[in-house]
């Protein structure tokens, strides 16, 4: 073997030597772990097993609907035919691609799969996708989130814009034409573009919300007229001055029905075909994903029959709107992590249930966000006289009570439960037969899960 | 009795859930009885100078934060220093704060003039230079020495002139620089700090310090009521203890 071989082989041995003993370990996971030791052997690791993939790869970006929209486009290639490499939820850096990767190979460098699917974070994009060079590049939505982490939403737009520049003529940009910032990104690219987006007015709000970031024309920097605000600042948007618009989307939902915690139904329609589409992913925001995940497979030529029923048999991912059964009863677990996706949280949970009991658990770690301000940014005032039952925990559970408290929430619905593994006990005691729905930003979620699988109520969500 | 608050800019600078501020002081307003009022001035909207007993502005990013500074300075100054100088009360937070100051220095490009309501300067020392990002808890003077919470995110230092006092000093945490350890600004009835988002949620005793402040221009000296301050009380301790501090 040439030394560059060797060095191949042994940064795939040794990637994968150290996820087995993650596992083994109980390490939590060893999600990004292996792809550090497979990246210190050899850092060009993941460029040339990504090149050695027959069907090339796709990476999915934005700030809200990666994880749900890179396991639907895996779960749709897989009814196509094709073995998908999928980075898990939370390895969404070099490392959790390298780590991907190197899993999926022999110590030959043979890849047992067809596509990658990678969901990268948001301000990992150009390093992930100068050593990816994917197929498709699928942008989904840019809200604030973890400002403290990434400064502002327009450097992350910066950054898209930068990957972009350098990006191969022959990429696909799959772009959700219904957010402002988004779609100008995805209009600066020369090669083929593909715009998705609800053309369906009854799905509007009526006036933008408090949590929209980009109703400023790009250009202009004055504010977009808006025919319909479907969520934050996603709808149909027209700058009064320039004239910029919202893109006519390629690949768009019609005649859209919400059936609240139940999913939604929808007409796709897209130059490869149209169908019917059933979801149980509910909420405005999946029907943004399931448009992104069939925009990407359709125009790789996956027939739109097989697309719908990927989306059919799609069961949501870890922590968005999973339904686990806890001693008879139900839990829907909503994973909140930002103004907008709380706020469709909240309206979710609002339209299925006339009274519900909620556990709210709120954490400020690293991949939370440190800074908790923007639970001031969630219209909470829309669960005054609505919720039989607050439970909130966390480690900033009384940020959480007392933006409770000022959004009018009866102080007498509301407990404080600093132990997430107690919260839960006390709102399940609330909820009685009715489900309970948990709203946990990401690592109160993981430390939910950890308490739940130690009682043998779900699976490691690394194993799914 | 009733209080009128102006909310400038609420569409533009409204970065990390900034509005909470108004919604406190509102709530506590009304739960003494006293009719409370917000209003928005954006861009291009007129501003009386007698019109409003408060007025908040808060942060943004670089763009909206340069479109708010032209609009305020072409037709909003004027109006705001003769309020400030009738006693109404000005609250101005993180990007706010420094547009309330002679002028903001960027790393890069040119200076953005402030409109000068309080004697500071605020330079950006280069794109290599660390954000001063986290918890903080000061000590504040202004208020009997009583302790203040938040969070903090930005990259320009400001440094005080004379005329300018320090809101409170640094106990855990960067403040105004990160080296003199102040934190913030007050010139009689113009507050600035970068205390942001909800300064005032865990913070009742300033709200209720800026709330009297603010009465006190039409009705004289006012002492409110207490309230049942449990939540908060118990939010600002967790938040001390969660900084370290404690």
């Amino acid at each position: 073997m040439s030394e560059s071989a060797v060095r191949l082989s042994a940064a795939i041995g040794a990637g994968r030597l150290a996820a087995a003993l993650a596992r083994a370990l109980r390490l939590g996971g060893g999600t990004t772990m292996p792809g550090r030791v497979a990246r210190f052997l050899e850092p060009a690791i993941t460029v040339r097993l990504a090149a050695r993939l027959p069907h090339g790869s796709v990476i999915v970006t934005g700030t809200n609907g990666k994880t749900t929209t890179s396991r639907l486009i895996s779960h749709i290639f897989g009814q196509a035919g094709l073995v998908a490499v999928h980075n898990r939820a939370g390895a969404n850096l070099a490392a959790g691609v390298a780590a991907a990767l190197a899993q999926h190979a022999d110590l030959r460098g043979r890849m047992r799969g067809d596509a990658g699917v990678f969901e990268v974070d948001e301000a990992a994009l150009p390093v992930v996708h100068s050593s990816v060079r994917p197929r498709e590049l699928v942008l989904t939505n840019l809200f604030r989130d973890q400002l403290d982490r990434y400064g502002e939403i327009d450097l992350i737009a910066a950054r898209w814009r930068s990957a972009l520049r350098g990006a191969d003529a022959s990429l696909a940009v799959v772009f959700n034409a219904d957010d402002p910032l988004v779609a100008e990104v995805g209009a600066t690219h020369p090669g083929p573009r593909v715009p998705f987006g609800i053309d369906d007015d009854s799905c509007g709000l009526g006036t933008v919300e408090h949590a929209a970031d980009a109703r400023y024309c790009y250009r202009c920097g004055i504010p977009y007229d808006y025919r319909t605000v479907y969520f934050g600042h996603m709808g149909v948007y027209r700058c009064p001055r320039c004239g910029t618009a919202r893109p006519v989307p390629a690949v768009r939902a019609t005649g859209v029905v919400q059936r609240g915690i139940e999913g939604t139904t929808f007409h796709l329609e897209s130059p490869w075909g149209a169908a019917g589409i059933q979801t149980a992913l509910p909420g405005i925001y999946n029907i943004h994903n399931v448009l992104a995940a069939a925009a990407c497979t359709l125009q790789r030529g996956i027939p739109v029959e097989v697309v719908a029923r990927g989306v059919a048999t799609f069961a949501p991912a870890f922590g968005r709107a999973e339904r686990v059964r806890v001693n008879g009863s139900e839990a829907i677990l909503l994973l909140a992590k930002n103004p907008a996706g709380f706020n469709e949280v909240l309206r979710t949970m609002l339209r299925a249930d006339g009274g519900p009991v909620a556990l709210i658990a709120i954490n400020d770690l690293t991949a939370d966000g440190r800074d908790i301000s923007w639970l001031w940014d969630v219209d909470f005032e829309m669960l005054a006289g609505r919720v039989r039952r607050v439970v909130v925990s966390g480690i900033r559970a009384e940020d959480m009570a007392l933006r409770l408290k000022y959004a009018g929430v009866d102080p007498s619905a509301l407990e404080v439960r600093k132990d997430l593994a107690a919260a839960f006990d006390a709102a399940r005691a609330a909820s009685g037969a009715g489900p309970l729905y948990v709203l946990p930003t990401y690592t109160a979620m993981l430390q939910l899960r950890a308490a739940l699988q130690r009682r043998g109520v779900v699976r490691g969500f690394w194993d799914d | 009795m009733d209080l009128i608050f102006c909310h400038l800019y609420p569409d533009l600078l409204n970065l990390y859930g900034d509005r909470g501020n108004l919604m406190i002081l509102a709530h506590r307003a009304r739960w003494r009885g006293i009719t409370a009022r917000i209003e928005a001035r954006g861009l291009g909207d007129p501003l009386a100078a007698g019109a409003y007993d408060l007025y908040f502005i808060g942060g943004g990013e670089d763009r909206q934060q340069r479109l708010a500074a032209d609009d305020l300075r072409a037709g909003k100054a004027a109006a705001l220093r003769e309020a400030a100088s009738a006693g109404a009360v000005v609250l101005a937070v993180c990007g706010g704060y420094q547009l309330l100051g002679h002028y903001y220095r960027p790393s890069e490009g040119e200076d953005l003039p402030g409109v000068g309501l309080l004697d500071l300067v605020t330079e950006h020392p280069g794109p290599a230079a660390k954000r001063l990002i986290g918890n903080i808890v000061i000590r504040s003077p202004h208020l009997g020495g009583a302790t203040l919470v938040g969070f903090e995110n930005h990259g320009g230092r400001t440094r005080l002139g004379p005329r300018a006092s320090a809101l409170g000093h640094v106990v855990v945490g960067f403040g105004n620089n990160g080296e003199d350890r102040t934190e913030g600004a007050v010139e009689g009835t113009v507050y600035g700090t970068y205390l942001h988002g909800p300064l005032l949620p865990k913070n009742p005793r300033f709200a209720d310090h800026l709330i009297e402040t603010a009465l006190r221009r039409r009705y004289g000296p006012a002492t409110l009521v207490p309230l049942d301050d449990a939540l908060e009380t118990q939010a600002h301790e967790a938040a001390i203890v969660r900084s370290g501090g404690r």
